[in-house]
Order: C-alpha cells, then structure tokens, then sequence
C-alpha cells in the first residue's frame, strides 16, 4: 500500500495528555476529543487575567471579559460560516437540540402534524423530539438506512410529505461515519415548507462546515468533540427564525425588561443565553476553532479519510473475522464500527483495553439503529486530526492478538 | 506485542467461554412461579431470570435474553448453583457473589465455579455485565 503524507499530520506534540501517555492508543475521539496546549492555555489565560461576569460591569475586567466572550461567538461564527448574532452559547449538542425542539416545537407542532427523523440519529436527536411529540400530539417517522450504512433517500423522499413540519438529522454519523447528502436533503424538505436541523456534533469537528452551503435552519454543535472544553456548544439558527422564537430557559442575561408579574427578551442571541454562560469554556471553544482553522478542515478531513481508508484496508486483509460497518467512499468518516465473530462488543473491548487502546463498546447512544444494523452492540474507533498510523497499527496488531485468543470461541 | 495485563488470561477462561457459548438452563422455564428481567441500558444487554419455586426452595431455575460472554456465563452458572437452595440460600449466595465482583472480596467457596468470574473486579466497567442476572435474580426471589 502506498502510504499518504495524509496518515499522519504530526500534531500530537500539541496534545500534552497524548505527549504524556505515549502507551495510550486513544481511538475514541467520537465520544470526546483531546485538548491541544493552545485551548487549555487560553482557558488559563483567561482566569488569570481576565476573570469577571459578562455584559454587566462597566469596570475594565467585566470589559475585557465580556470582550473574549464575544470574540468567541465571532471566532465560531468564521468557523461556520455564519454570522455572530446567528451564534448561541449553549453547553453542547445535546442542549442545542432541546432549545429547537422545545422553542420552536411547543409553539408550531399539533396534533397530526410530522417531525421526520433518521433511524441513524443518536439519542440526543431522537429523545427531545419524543418530549415534545408526547406534549403537542405530533408524530414522529424515521428515515430507514440502507445495508450499505446510508440513508435511503428513496424513502425519505415517500416520508417527507406536507405534513412533515420539521426534518432534524444527523450530518455524519456517531458509529457509522456516514456523511449524509445534508444539502441536497434540506432543499427537499425546505420546498415542503419543513424546518431543517442538523445535528453536526461529528461533523462541524471533523469536515469544512459552511451554513450557506447547508441550507439549514439549524444546526448544533458541541466545544468538546472539537479540541475545545466540555461545557460549551454552539446552536446556529438563520437570524429570522431564532428572532422568532421564545426563550428555551429565563433567567438573568436574556431579558430586555422585567415586572414582577411579566418580563419582555433580549433579542437573539442573548435571548437564548440565560443566566452566566461558561465563559472561560467559550473563550476555550474560540481557541479550539483558531487551532483547527490554522490546521485547515480540509486537512482534517483528509486526514481522517486516509486513516479510516488505511485501517479498513488493513483489517479486510488481516481480520477476515472483524466484521466492518459503515458505508465505503468519499462519505465516509474517520470512524470504525465494527464487530468479532460472534463475540460481544464488550468482550472485545475489555480484552483491547490492557494494549493500551481506548476503543467504545455499546450503542454509541444510537439503539435504533443498533436496531436496524440487527446487532446489540458494536466496537468502535475513531480518529481525529492528531491519531496517526501507528495508531491503527497497533489497533490492528491488538485485534489480531485478541482475535488468536479467542480464535476457539469466534 | 503483548498485553500489560492478565486479564485476558485470568478472565476470559475456558470455563466462562464454554458456559457463553453453551449456556445452561437457557429457555423459558415452564410453570415458572417467579421471574424478573435485567436490562443493562449501557450496552442494552438484557437477562430474564425464571425460577419454580416449591415452597421455600427453587427447584429449577432458568434464564434468556442475550449479552456478553461475562453476563452469559455468571448467569448459567447461577442458575445451576441456585437449584434446590432455599431462597435464604439464594439470596445469601447473591450476596457473596456481589461481595466478590463489587468489593473484591476473596471468592466464598460456596460460590464454585462462580470463582471464575472474580477478576471481573478489576474491569469496574464490567462488574454490571456479572451482576445483571443476579439482580433480577433477587428481584425474582422478593417477588
């Protein structure tokens, strides 16, 4: 095999914990990313130097603060293409989602009315919409996946009537590292008049994300699955439709006037922030999109297509007994579902750990479609910009020394 | 390459391996007087436990559901040692095997073969898989 230049962007020295752990084979950066020195450093810079509440004092610490809080919301804003008033703070996807679903749901579903999902959404897509169908009456239909691990736009096409008012899908998949055709899908939908969301948990960490290309309504994010600290998330919205909406949660920072019997909001995006937002995490999450525009997305992704192309490579080869899933091609994603013979997931995972790897076991928070796929649970690893190739070589070395011991049990 | 660990070697052995892959009293149990389900939402494994109890002794004792080799074997190999135990005794070997998995307590002799399975101890995130039938075991019982 010839190998890319791509298979290793030699970034890990900016990495202290993976510096530190040279015997860790980290391959579970689907579930949360390592912070580069740059992040944690800002972060540092920021309690001791610059530490104050947000919009509220006029001494030059709250200044300053309130400074690097909104220089944030532009450094994410750049990173996706979007405008600052269109970027609002919340702690990660998952909240995003519930903002939308809870803001926009409770006010414009009834009964009778469709929310269209995807059978490959993780439960953060799948539970708020679950909420808030049991409180409005509208029902909730899911596109089905493919064997080949993609979306079947055929029946989306057939799912996606009038009375579909709002689509929410995954952008790339947390198991399957399917990059779905998000563009094309939400043109569909928005001729039907629906509001499209879009889940890019994995894929604003791990692709060139531009919401003018998107054509989207929403789309959530978290901080932490990018380089940046837990914490802090982004939900983008188009500028008319968040202005439209009520507040997701109330309290202080959100409000224009306050009664005690009434208040009136702040517009977007403080409407959407209520109370202290993680400050030091969203100058972190800023640090994080600087990190990762410098590296270039572009490269990112590259990157993760040539690792995930070389280690499916490797097992096809060398594991017959891995079983692989997941899409082939350019929409795939740096992420390997696979299974052992007949073994459980967690078996695997438990006999990989002493090697040192760090690989999921389980759901992945995605049962239905664990359900589809017809198996409980799948292993999983996964890359991002600083995994390297000897990574997976020493991934596919341990399989294979795991796969001899349980060469009478497969 | 090696691992660090024994713990393949100490755990995944023989004995477990052979009861995961040839489970005993696997099925649902007829005339069942009591049962109770498992279900671990970290991995959606699942176990249901069905004992005939005859006063106060189980006189047989059977389980389903599908999960990992470690949730497998602890359940087949309970169900044969629960057999003909009075419910105090079932409850009591309950005990002793939670005592073993959770704390790390050494293997209580009354335990058998159940031994086998101590070294689930040191990988907490699998001590759920042991205790999964165990618990709707006592479940089944309080019934």
């Amino acid at each position: 095999m010839t190998l890319s230049p791509d298979l290793d962007l030699k970034l890990k020295p900016d990495f202290p914990l993976l510096q530190g752990q040279p015997e860790l084979v980290y391959l579970d950066s689907t579930a949360t990313s390592q912070k580069p020195r740059a992040v944690l450093a800002a972060i540092e810079d920021f309690y001791l130097h610059h530490n104050a509440n947000v919009h509220r004092g006029a001494y030059p610490l709250s200044v300053q603060a309130t400074a690097a809080f909104e220089a944030a919301r532009g450094k994410l804003a750049r990173f996706i293409g979007a405008q600052e008033r269109e970027v609002v703070f919340v702690r990660n996807a998952t909240e995003a989602l519930n903002l939308v679903a809870y803001s926009w749901g409770l006010g414009n579903l009834k009964p009778g009315d469709e929310i269209l999902l995807t059978e490959m959404e993780h439960h953060a897509n799948l539970v708020p919409w679950h909420l808030v169908a049991g409180r409005t009456g509208a029902t909730i239909k899911a596109v089905p996946v493919t064997p080949q691990g993609r979306l079947d736009l055929d029946a989306l096409q057939t799912l996606l009537t009038p009375k579909v008012r709002l689509l929410s899908l995954v952008h790339m998949s947390n198991v399957l590292g399917t990059v779905n055709p998000v563009a094309q899908i939400a043109k569909l939908a928005r001729e039907q008049g629906a509001i499209v969301v879009v889940d890019g948990a994995q894929s604003v960490p791990h692709l060139p994300v531009d919401v003018r290309d998107l054509g989207a309504d929403f789309l959530a994010f978290s901080g932490h699955k990018m380089c940046g600290p837990t914490g802090a998330g982004v939900l983008w919205g188009r500028y008319e439709l968040l202005e439209q909406l009520p507040p997701f949660l109330g309290g202080g920072e959100m409000i224009d006037e306050v009664f005690v019997e009434r208040s009136t909001y702040a517009p977007p995006p403080q409407r959407f922030e209520a109370g202290t937002p993680a400050i030091a995490e969203a100058v972190g999450l800023g640090a994080a999109a600087d990190y990762l525009a410098a590296v270039g997305m572009e490269k990112v992704w590259a990157h993760d297509q040539a690792l995930v192309a070389y280690a499916l490579a490797r097992l096809e080869e060398e594991v017959p007994e891995a079983w692989l899933f997941g899409p082939r091609g350019a929409d795939r994603g740096g992420i390997v579902p696979f299974t052992l013979g007949t073994l459980h997931a967690h078996d695997v995972a438990s006999a990989l750990e002493p090697y040192g790897l760090a690989v999921r076991a389980g759901h992945h928070c995605a049962q239905p479609l664990h359900r589809a796929l017809g198996i409980p649970a799948t292993l999983r690893a996964s890359f991002y910009l600083y995994s390297t190739r000897d990574d997976v070589d020493r991934f596919v070395e341990a399989l294979k020394d795991v796969r001899d011991f349980f060469k009478d049990w497969l | 390459m090696t691992p660090q660990s024994g713990a393949l070697n100490d755990l995944y052995r023989e004995l477990i391996l052979e009861h995961y892959k040839r489970p005993r009293n696997y099925g649902p149990l007829p005339e069942a007087t009591a049962q109770s389900q498992g279900h671990n939402p970290s991995c959606g494994d699942r176990v249901g436990v069905m004992l005939r109890l005859e006063g106060q002794r189980v006189v047989a004792a059977h389980f389903t559901g599908s999960g990992c080799a470690i949730s497998t074997a602890s359940a087949s190999m309970m169900t044969e040692l629960v057999q003909g135990k009075t419910r105090e005794e079932a409850l009591e070997l309950a005990r002793a095997f939670k005592a073993m998995v959770v704390d790390g307590t050494p293997p209580s002799p009354q335990l058998g073969q159940l031994s086998a399975l101590a070294g689930v101890h040191q990988l907490p995130a699998r001590v759920k898989c042991a205790t999964l039938a165990w618990n709707a075991l006592e479940q089944a019982l309080a019934q």
